[in-house]
C-alpha cells in the first residue's frame, strides 16, 4: 500500500521478513503506546517504539530500518512484557536491527553502536570467548575509521590503570580449545535474511 | 553439593570480582562450582541484536556442553547468559528447533537441565539453612535490591518471581539480617551492554536508579548481574560528575552480602575491588 | 389410503429461476397417494393460503406438502392455514426447495430433478405423520427476579404493575445494586440515588412484590411455567418485623472500623449496619464475622439498646420455597480485580500499576464513593492516604479491558463515558484541579454521548492523552504515572495526587453456579448467553428464563433499563394465560418396551426424562420405566439415538418416517 506524502515511502511494496524473524504478528498491535510508555530510552529515540511498529504496519518498514531508535534500544524487554496484545516488540527490534545491518540501512549516527556489536561478534568468533582488551581496541579503531573522531580513541583511557589496579585487566585471557566448532557455528548461522 | 557452572565472559573478564565473590561465598556454603568444559560466549547482546539464529546457536552449544558434562543443574551468574539458556530450552521444547540446533552445535540437545540464577542458588540451598549459618547479621545494611531486566523478563522464558514487584532478593537479605527498602526502580534497565557503545544512555539510566535508591533510604544497592554492577559501580563516578551529585552508594553483589553475613571478610569476597567502596 | 396435496411455490424468481416449477408440479402429481398438485407464485400470500385451504376442503386431503422455502420461514403459516381448513396442523410438511435447492445450485435440469426428490421425501414423511395436539402446560402466574439492581427493579415493577406477583431475591442487605452507590450518571449528570431511590421504595412497598433481601437462590427445580425455587434467607440477626430502623444499634456498636462493602473500602461501617441511609429494606444486618457477641459472646450492646427488642443473636439461615412460572436473571456486575489476586487462573492483575500497594491508586467505583454526596467523605474529594484534595488526577481507561495478555479481550463499554463524567465531576468540585485521561479510543455511541465527552475536554479542561500507561510509582507522596501519547509519538509522564483506574466489568460473583442451577448457558467470561444476539437478546435457551442488565454483557443504565422492560414483556407474554402451549414434536417413550436402563435420563441435555414406575390400580409394582416430561422436552432426539430397546421415538420425526424418507430415495 502506498501512503502519499512521505518521501521515504519509495519501497511501498517492500516485504522484509520482520514478522517471521520476530515470530510475532504485527496486525495484533492496536497502537496503544504502552511500549513507548514503559521504554526507558523512548525520549532518546527518533521514532517511538509504537511508531516503529506502525511504520511496518503501513508497509513502510524502510523508515523503521533506517531509524536511530532500533540502535538506541537497550533490549530491556519491558515492551514485550507489558504489551496487552502479546506482540513481541523486543523481538521486532532485534529483527529490524538484523535486517537493517544486512541491507546496509544503518543510521549514520548509530555507527558506533553497530561497530561495537560487530566487533564483539568478530571477537568471539575468533576467540570462542570475549577477549576484552582486543574488543576495546578493535571497537575504538573501527569507530575512528568510520567517524573520524580522534577523541573517541582516547576516551576512557584513564580507566585502564583503575582496572589494572583492581586486577580486572586480562592481557592473556583464557582461550577456548575447540575454536573451530565456533567458526563452524558462525558459518552455519551467517546466511542473512532473505528479502 | 556440586553444580554445573557457566561463568560467561564477564565473570572471566572485568567482572572477575563477581567470580571471586561467588567462589568465596558459595565455597563457604559447601557448594562446588564445576565449570562447564570449554564453554563459549553465549552471544550476549551482539548476537541477538544482529543474528537471530546465532543468538540461539551459541547458548545451545553451551547447553549441549553442560549436558555432555552430566550437569543436572547449571548456575549462570549473569542473567543474560541464564535467560538465553532458558530461551534455548523453550525453543527446542516447542517447535522442533531441536533438530536444527543440534545439527548446528554438533551435539544432541536434550534441554532437560535446570538453569539457576544466583538468587535461585540461594533458594535451592534454603533460606532457613542460610539464616542458621549467619554469623554476623547485616545490621548496617539497608539495601535497595536491584533486579535489572533479565532476572524476571521475559516472564514466559524465565518464570522467576513476580516480574512487576519481585521480592526474592529481599527474602535472601532478610534472612541475612539486612533491611531492604521498597523503591521504584527494581526492574528498570541500567543500560546493559551500552557501557562502551553509548555511555550517555548508561549514565542517564544509572543516575535514575542510584538517586531513587538513595531517595528511598537505601545506603547500598544489591545486584545479581555483572553488567548492572559495572554500570552502577564503575560508572558511578562519571554519573556523579555528569549530574553534579554525591551518591556514594556501594554496589554489592548478592553473594558479597551473603558472604559477609556468613563471616567472610571483604578481602576474601573481593569487595575491596569495587570502584565504590566504603569511605 | 392417503390423500396428499402438494403445493409448489415459485417464490417469485427465487425458486423459479433455477427450478422448473411447472415441470416439478407435473412430475410429483403422479406420486402414489397424491390427490392434487398445484403451483403458485407466492404460496405464503393470502391467495396462496386460500388455495391450500380450498384444496383441503374440496379434495378432502389428509396430508399437505408445501414445496417452498425453509420451514423456519413459513411452517407456522401453513399449519395455521391447514388448521383453519379443519386439518390437523401436524399433518403439514414443508419440502425446502429454496434454501436447499434453488439457492445453492445453478444447473436447471439437476436442480429440478433434486426438487422432485425433495418433494418425494416429504410425501413419504407426511404419509406417516400422525395428528398431534399441542401440549398444554399449566402456568404459575408469578415471576422470580434474581437481583435487585436497576435492571431487576425495572423488571419487577413492570411485571408487578401488569398485575402479576413478583418474588425478588437480592443477595445484599439492600436492593439498589451498583447504581445506588454512584454519584451522578451520564449523560445528564442526574444524582444517581435521587432517581433510583423512588423506584427502590416503590419495590419495597409494592403490594405484588415480595422482596427477599439478604437472600440467595439455593436451588431451582421444575420447568417453564412450573418452577420451584428454594431461597436461602441469610440470618440478619435482626427481626425485620419488629425493627423500626431507628439506628440506635449501629450508633452504639463499638466495632466501627470494618471496611464498608458499599463504599468499596473507602469508608468504614460498624459490625451491625445498614449499607446506606436510603436502604430498602431500611433494616440493619449483623456481620457474623465481626460481631463480638456472635464470635465470642461478648458485647451485646445493640441488644440492650434496642427498644423494639428486634435483635436476635439466635437467628439462623432459613430456607423458603416459592413457586413461579418464569425467572428473570438480573444479577449485575462486579469490577475486575486490578491487584494480583484473581479468581480465574487465566487472569492476571496489573502489578505495574501498584493497585493495593499505593493507597492513592483506586478504581472507578471507589472514586464514585469519594465524590458521592452521601459517601464516606460527604462528597469532598479527599484522597485516601492523607485526606488532601488532589490537584492532579490521572484517569486511566481500559484497565483489564481489551487486554489479551491480562485475560479479558472485550471492551467494557461504559468506561469512556464514566471517565469523562469523572473528569467533569472532579473539575466541578476542584476548580483549580487538572484531570488527565489516558485512553485508547473513545466509545461514546449513545444519544448525546459524544457531545458529553467533548464537553469534558472543551469546557471542563480535561486533558486527554492517547496511549496506555506502562507503570505507576510513588515518590514523596506523588504518583508518577508513565504513559504515552501515540498521536505525538512521545512518552508522557504525569505527577499525580490520585490515580483512578477504569477497571473492566465482569459478571457478579457466583454467576456460574447460579447459571448451572438454572440450566442456562454462559460464556468463558461468565456472561449469560442469550438465545440469539440480534433477534432474541433477553431470552435464554431455557424456556421461561430471561436475562437483563450487566449479567448479559457490559452495558450502561439506559440499556439495562430497556433490556429489563424487554424481559418483563416476555414474562408477561408467558404469564398472560393460565396455560402455555408447546409444540408437540417431542420425544415419547413406549413404556411397555422400555427396559428401564435410563441411559436416556443421563443423556438428556434438558433433564426432561424421569425415572418412574408403572403400578396396577391397587398399587402393585409392574415395572420401572422412563417417562418424558412434555413440559421440558425440546425434541432434540438424543434419547432416540441412545435407547437400546428402540422405545424412545420423536413425534413428528419418528424412526418410521425417517426410514421412509431414506427408502424413497433408494
Amino acid at each position: 500500500m502506498n501512503v502519499q506524502g512521505n518521501p521515504v515511502a519509495q519501497h511501498s511494496a517492500e516485504s522484509y521478513p520482520i514478522e517471521v524473524l520476530a515470530d510475532t504478528q504485527l496486525a495484533n498491535c492496536y497502537q496503544c503506546g504502552k511500549c513507548t510508555a514503559g521504554c526507558p530510552v523512548a525520549a532518546r529515540m527518533d521514532l517511538a517504539p509504537n511508531q516503529l511498529i506502525r511504520t511496518v504496519q503501513l508497509g513502510q518498514a524502510a523508515t523503521a530500518l533506517r531509524s536511530q531508535s532500533i540502535w538506541e534500544c537497550v533490549s530491556c524487554q519491558t515492551c514485550s512484557t507489558r504489551c496487552p496484545k502479546e506482540v513481541d516488540c523486543a523481538a521486532v527490534m532485534d529483527a529490524l536491527r538484523e535486517i537493517s545491518l544486512a541491507e546496509g540501512m544503518v543510521a549514520p549516527s548509530q555507527q558506533p553502536i553497530v561497530a561495537f556489536q560487530q566487533a564483539f561478534l568478530d571477537n568471539i568468533r575468533r576467540n570462542g570467548r570475549l577477549a576484552e582488551l582486543e574488543l576495546i581496541a578493535q571497537f575504538k579503531t573501527a569507530v575512528f575509521f568510520r567517524t573520524g573522531r580522534l577523541a573517541f580513541l582516547f576516551k576512557d583511557a584513564s580507566l585502564a590503570p583503575q582496572l589494572g589496579k583492581r586486577k580486572k585487566l586480562h592481557f592473556l585471557p583464557g582461550k577456548v580449545r575447540d575454536r573451530k566448532v565456533v567458526e563452524r557455528i558462525f558459518a552455519k548461522c551467517s546466511k542473512g535474511p532473505k528479502k | 553439593m556440586n553444580i554445573g557452572y557457566y561463568p560467561g565472559c564477564a565473570l572471566h573478564g572485568s567482572s572477575n570480582d563477581y567470580e571471586q565473590s561467588l567462589q568465596a561465598c558459595l565455597g563457604a556454603l559447601d557448594i562446588q562450582l564445576q565449570e562447564i568444559n570449554d564453554w563459549i560466549c553465549c552471544g550476549a547482546t551482539a548476537a541477538h541484536a544482529l543474528n537471530h539464529k546465532l543468538s540461539l546457536a551459541l547458548p545451545a552449544r553451551n547447553l549441549a556442553l553442560a549436558e555432555r558434562d552430566g550437569h543436572k543443574q547449571v548456575f549462570a551468574p549473569c542473567p543474560l547468559c541464564s535467560m538465553q539458556l532458558l530461551k534455548v530450552q523453550k525453543a527446542i521444547a516447542g517447535n522442533g528447533l531441536r533438530a536444527e540446533l543440534s545439527q548446528i552445535v554438533e551435539a544432541d540437545l536434550r534441554g532437560d537441565g535446570q538453569i539457576l540464577n544466583l538468587i535461585q542458588v540461594f533458594q535451592t540451598i534454603g533460606l532457613d539453612k542460610l539464616k542458621a549459618a549467619v554469623k554476623e547479621p547485616l545490621k548496617s545494611i539497608t539495601a535497595a535490591c536491584y533486579y535489572g531486566c533479565l532476572l524476571t523478563r521475559p516472564p514466559e522464558v524465565v518464570h522467576f518471581d513476580d516480574f512487576e514487584q519481585p521480592k526474592s532478593m529481599e527474602a535472601v537479605l532478610a534472612a541475612m539480617g539486612a533491611k531492604t527498602v521498597e523503591w521504584s526502580y527494581k526492574t528498570e534497565c541500567c543500560g546493559a551492554g551500552m557501557t562502551m557503545a553509548s555511555e550517555d544512555t548508561v549514565l542517564e539510566l544509572a543516575h535514575k536508579i542510584l538517586s531513587n535508591a538513595a531517595a528511598h533510604g537505601a545506603n547500598c544497592v544489591a545486584v545479581a548481574c555483572p553488567m548492572c554492577h559495572v554500570n552502577l559501580d564503575m560508572k558511578q563516578a562519571a554519573v556523579e560528575q555528569r549530574y553534579n551529585e554525591k551518591l556514594g552508594m556501594v554496589i554489592y553483589y548478592l553473594s558479597d552480602l551473603v558472604g559477609l553475613a556468613l563471616g567472610l571478610s571483604a578481602e576474601q569476597l573481593g569487595v575491596n575491588r569495587h570502584f565504590v567502596t566504603k569511605a | 389410503m392417503s390423500r396428499i396435496g402438494i403445493f409448489t411455490c415459485w417464490c417469485g424468481e427465487n425458486i423459479a429461476r433455477t427450478v422448473d416449477v411447472d415441470d416439478v408440479a407435473k412430475q410429483v402429481s403422479s406420486l402414489p397417494g397424491v390427490r392434487c398438485s398445484v403451483n403458485y407464485k407466492y404460496m405464503c400470500s393470502d391467495p396462496g393460503q386460500a388455495m391450500v385451504r380450498e384444496k383441503i376442503a374440496s379434495e378432502k386431503l389428509d396430508g399437505v406438502v408445501v414445496a417452498s422455502c425453509s420451514p423456519h420461514m413459513h411452517l407456522k403459516t401453513f399449519r395455521r392455514a391447514a388448521q383453519a381448513a379443519g386439518l390437523n396442523p401436524y399433518l403439514v410438511e414443508m419440502a425446502n426447495i429454496r434454501e436447499q435447492c434453488s439457492w445453492v445450485h445453478h444447473d436447471r435440469a439437476q436442480a429440478t430433478a433434486k426438487a422432485v426428490d425433495i418433494i418425494r421425501l416429504s410425501v413419504e414423511k407426511v404419509r406417516n405423520d400422525a395428528a398431534l395436539d399441542p401440549i398444554r402446560v399449566p402456568v404459575t402466574r408469578r415471576a422470580l427476579v434474581i437481583g435487585g439492581g436497576v435492571a431487576g427493579i425495572q423488571a419487577a415493577l413492570d411485571i408487578a404493575d401488569a398485575g402479576y406477583e413478583v418474588v425478588m431475591v437480592e443477595r445484599e442487605p439492600s436492593i439498589g445494586g451498583k447504581m445506588a452507590g454512584l454519584s451522578e450518571t451520564f449523560p445528564t449528570l442526574d444524582c444517581s440515588q435521587c432517581i433510583l431511590t423512588p423506584r427502590m421504595v416503590e419495590v419495597g412497598q409494592h403490594p405484588r412484590i415480595k422482596l427477599y433481601s439478604y437472600s440467595e437462590v439455593e436451588a431451582v427445580e421444575g420447568f417453564v411455567g412450573n418452577f420451584k425455587i428454594t431461597i436461602r434467607q441469610k440470618a440478619r440477626y435482626v427481626d425485620t418485623a419488629k425493627c423500626t430502623g431507628c439506628g440506635e444499634c449501629w450508633n452504639v456498636c463499638p466495632l466501627k472500623k470494618n471496611p464498608s462493602e458499599f463504599d468499596f473500602a473507602m469508608g468504614m461501617r460498624p459490625a451491625i449496619y445498614i449499607p446506606f441511609p436510603q436502604a430498602v429494606p431500611a433494616r440493619p444486618v449483623i456481620d457474623k464475622k465481626q460481631c463480638a457477641k456472635l464470635i465470642r459472646n461478648g458485647c451485646g450492646l445493640c441488644e440492650k439498646k434496642c427498644k423494639a427488642e428486634a435483635i436476635n443473636f439466635k437467628d439462623e439461615d432459613k430456607l423458603v420455597e416459592e413457586k413461579v412460572g418464569t425467572v428473570v436473571v438480573a444479577t449485575g456486575y462486579k469490577l475486575y480485580n486490578i491487584a494480583k489476586e484473581q479468581d480465574k487462573a487465566w487472569l492476571s492483575g496489573y502489578g505495574e500499576y501498584g493497585y493495593g500497594k499505593y493507597k492513592n491508586v483506586i478504581d472507578s467505583l471507589q472514586f464514585e464513593r469519594l465524590v458521592s454526596a452521601s459517601g464516606p467523605t460527604n462528597g469532598v474529594l479527599k484522597r485516601p492516604s492523607d485526606g488532601a484534595i488532589p490537584k492532579n488526577v490521572v484517569f486511566i481507561s481500559c484497565v483489564g479491558s481489551r487486554d489479551n495478555a491480562k485475560g479479558l479481550p472485550y471492551c467494557s463499554k461504559i468506561c469512556c463515558m464514566y471517565t469523562a463524567k469523572h473528569a467533569m465531576l472532579y473539575k466541578h468540585k476542584v476548580h483549580d484541579g487538572q484531570a488527565h485521561v489516558f485512553y485508547m479510543d473513545i466509545r461514546a455511541g449513545g444519544k448525546g454521548y459524544d457531545e458529553f465527552v467533548r464537553r469534558a475536554i472543551e469546557q471542563d479542561g480535561a486533558r486527554y492523552y492517547r496511549g496506555r500507561v506502562s507503570k505507576i510509582t510513588e515518590e514523596n507522596g506523588k504518583l508518577i504515572v508513565r504513559g504515552a501519547d501515540t498521536l505525538a509519538g512521545v512518552p508522557v509522564t504525569i505527577e499525580a495526587d490520585l490515580v483512578v483506574l477504569a477497571a473492566a466489568m465482569r459478571p457478579a460473583d457466583g454467576i456460574e453456579e447460579l447459571a448451572q442451577k438454572l440450566n442456562i448457558g454462559y460464556d468463558e467470561f461468565g456472561f449469560l448467553l442469550e438465545s440469539h444476539p440480534k433477534l432474541r437478546p433477553v431470552e435464554t435457551n431455557t424456556a421461561g428464563i430471561f436475562i437483563a442488565g450487566a449479567c448479559h454483557a457490559p452495558k450502561d443504565i439506559p440499556e439495562s433499563v430497556a433490556q429489563a422492560s424487554a424481559a418483563a414483556s416476555k414474562v408477561q407474554v408467558m404469564l398472560a394465560a393460565d396455560e402455555l402451549t408447546r409444540e408437540p414434536e417431542i420425544a415419547a417413550i413406549n413404556e411397555q418396551t422400555c427396559a428401564a436402563c435410563f441411559t436416556c435420563v443421563s443423556t438428556c441435555p434438558y433433564h426432561a426424562i424421569e425415572r418412574t414406575e408403572l403400578r396396577t390400580g391397587r398399587g402393585a409394582f409392574i415395572k420401572r420405566t422412563a417417562r418424558v416430561n412434555p413440559g421440558l422436552c425440546m425434541g432434540c432426539g438424543t434419547c432416540v439415538s441412545v435407547c437400546p430397546s428402540k422405545s424412545a421415538d420423536l413425534l413428528g420425526f419418528t424412526e418410521q418416517q425417517v426410514y421412509a424418507e431414506v427408502e424413497a430415495l433408494a
